[in-house]
């Protein structure tokens, strides 16, 4: 995306960011609390419009009037923050929400989504208790549980390009682990991700690139050959402070 | 690839299909209980009259004057919303009726200006709430208002008598009997139009948007679904089933009164609560609404037939109702 700005009446969320994910490529994007990475998710997955002046490209070619439907068919998927799930629906509705599987007239195909939701809870989610079947209500389920289904959720899909926003956060260690395995695997499946979170520690490992956003600007960005753990936190330190990367004018 | 998440961490209850099937289905279990307590008080009270058939072939004529209203209006609760004009836009489908009837003396074409002027006045609360962001509370109790106030001014309070449509079509097919004497025609297409939104809601991609918005509306948008849209049409569906049941109710009556639809506004909201809709949306079952506004019928009729009258009714009514949400609360609860 070029010069992308998003203005909420007074607010500045996002100031002219420039900003690339290319293909095969993890993105790790850092930044504090209100720094705007929520805010530039929501536009790459068409949520909301950029200011006038702001263009999102997509394998090199401008999109214009960008919205979810269109995002999706591109092949954008997301987990956000907040999950963006429906509590008190099932299991099996959660996952299909939004572009329920249909036969005619828009007439729901029930049974081949619990069928597939019923696959997917093995392969994928590796649930193994009997008591959790597609027509549970997510309600029931633990904070892990809930994550599973919306990353499983965006991968079936069929991702280009996916984005996860916060995804660790609320998880136990074991947890945690095994969705950083994860991002991983997007990697060798030859698929690009788009990896948020507050968390260094959790970034660093996983990502090519690490994208670091301040107060709507990007401060800077580096290959992850280029640093180590401990001169990124150093550098993170120093946005948080002046706003920019110790080494000096940021790199668009 | 691997799984993403570990041993689920909470201990379940692993059951039989039977448990699951009465967990799932409590609500609607706990109001059919209710139901039946209630039936049963009745048929104690007042045995001569609960046993005849003819208290059911009136009971069955007058539920669908509201009943055909509360199963559309269960949509626009599930998707949070609540509708209060329905009412006045009865009265307001039957202006449109009779102008068009006295113009052209046809009645196809009025019929049809009936159910248009009611799905149109559906569809104007559906886009006041959405495009103005106005709580459909507060906007629908402005249509209301404004709905009847219009019929008011248009027909100066006069009513139209509708004798010429004695024994048509259209009478015999909407109030007349079905098969035997037993049977309304009213009770019918309410029959139809609970499975009908029974389909829309249950079946159909439509439906299970209307669930989505309910539940959680920022997931629902942020997941595409079209928020706007759907709440748009759950009010044109209110509004076209007002539009029918003001046609149902004043052909019985053979007569169209401008204060038509006057007295069902707490019927109706009755019937959807007493189903188990929650206030909060998300949830909330078609079949609940259907048994509620029988139940809500049958407080009406069991009122009068036990013989309890005049000061008494209201007291006993708003007894009922509050224990009947309170009772089927506590099935369901213990079910669940």
């Amino acid at each position: 995306m070029a010069s992308v700005s998003k203005t909420f009446g007074e607010v500045h969320s996002l100031r002219e960011v420039n900003f690339e994910i290319g293909q095969n490529e993890i993105v790790g994007l850092l930044g504090d609390n209100g720094a705007g990475k929520s805010t530039l998710v929501k536009i790459i997955t068409g949520y909301h419009q950029p200011d006038p002046g702001g263009t999102v490209y997509w394998k090199g070619q401008p999109i214009t009037d960008l919205d979810v439907v269109k995002a999706r068919k591109l092949g954008v998927q997301a987990v956000y923050q907040e999950r963006a799930l429906a509590d008190q629906q099932s299991l099996w509705r959660n996952i299909f929400m939004g572009r329920e599987r249909t036969t005619f007239l828009g007439l729901l195909d029930v049974n081949r989504m619990q069928h597939e939701t019923r696959q997917l809870m093995t392969q994928l989610m590796g649930f193994t208790s009997t008591a959790v079947t597609p027509d549970t209500s997510v309600k029931h389920m633990s904070g892990g549980e809930r994550q599973g289904v919306a990353i499983t959720r965006a991968l079936h899909f069929e991702a280009e390009l996916l984005i996860l926003d916060e995804p660790t956060m609320g998880l136990s260690l074991s947890e945690t682990a095994k969705v950083l395995d994860f991002v991983g695997d997007i990697k060798k499946a030859g698929k690009a991700c788009l990896f948020i979170d507050h968390n260094i520690f959790h970034v660093h490992p996983v990502a090519d690139r690490i994208v670091v956003l301040d107060r709507g600007r990007v401060a800077g960005q580096f290959l992850k050959g280029e640093l180590g753990l401990e001169e990124l936190v150093l550098e993170l330190r120093h946005v948080a402070e002046t706003g920019s990367l110790r080494s000096g004018a940021p790199s668009a | 690839m691997s799984t993403l998440t570990a041993q689920a961490p909470t201990v379940r209850r692993e059951s039989g299909w039977f448990s699951a099937y009465v967990r799932s289905h409590a609500l609607q279990i706990g109001i059919v209980g209710v139901a039946l307590l209630i039936w049963l008080a009745f048929v104690i009270g007042a045995p001569k009259a609960f046993l005849s058939p003819q208290i059911y072939t009136a009971y069955m004529s007058t539920t669908p004057f509201f009943a055909l209203v509360a199963l559309p209006l269960t949509l626009v609760v599930i998707a949070g919303e609540i509708d209060l004009s329905f009412g006045s836009i009865m009265t307001f489908g039957m202006l449109a009726f009779s102008l068009v009837y006295n113009a052209t003396h046809s009645g196809p074409l009025a019929v049809v200006a009936c159910l248009a002027a009611g799905t149109a006045a559906g569809l104007i609360n559906g886009a006041v709430v959405v495009r103005f962001g106005i709580p459909s509370l507060v906007a629908t109790l402005g249509t209301q208002f404004f709905w009847r106030g219009l019929v008011n001014v248009v027909t100066g309070g006069n009513g139209t008598a509708l004798t010429p449509f004695n024994g048509s079509v259209l009478h015999e097919g909407l109030v007349g009997r079905v098969l035997t004497d037993f049977l309304p025609a009213q009770m019918v297409w309410t029959v139809v139009v609970g499975v009908v939104m029974w389909v829309l809601l249950n079946r159909h991609r439509f439906g299970a948007h209307v669930y989505l918005v309910g539940d959680n509306v920022e997931s629902a948008r942020l997941m595409g679904v079209n928020v706007g849209r759907t709440k748009i049409i759950v009010f044109g569906l209110v509004g076209l089933a007002s539009a029918f049941a003001g046609l149902v109710v004043s052909l019985q009556l053979l007569y169209y009164w401008p204060t038509l639809g006057d007295g069902y506004l707490l019927n109706t909201l009755a019937s959807v609560f007493l189903g188990g809709t929650s206030v909060f949306g998300g949830s909330g079952t078609i079949f609940g609404t259907f048994v509620g506004a029988f139940i809500i019928g049958a407080i009406n009729a069991g009122i009068v037939a036990v013989g309890l009258a005049g000061f008494w009714t209201q007291l006993i009514y708003g007894l009922i109702i509050v224990l009947s949400v309170a009772m089927q609360t506590y099935i369901s609860r213990k079910l669940a």
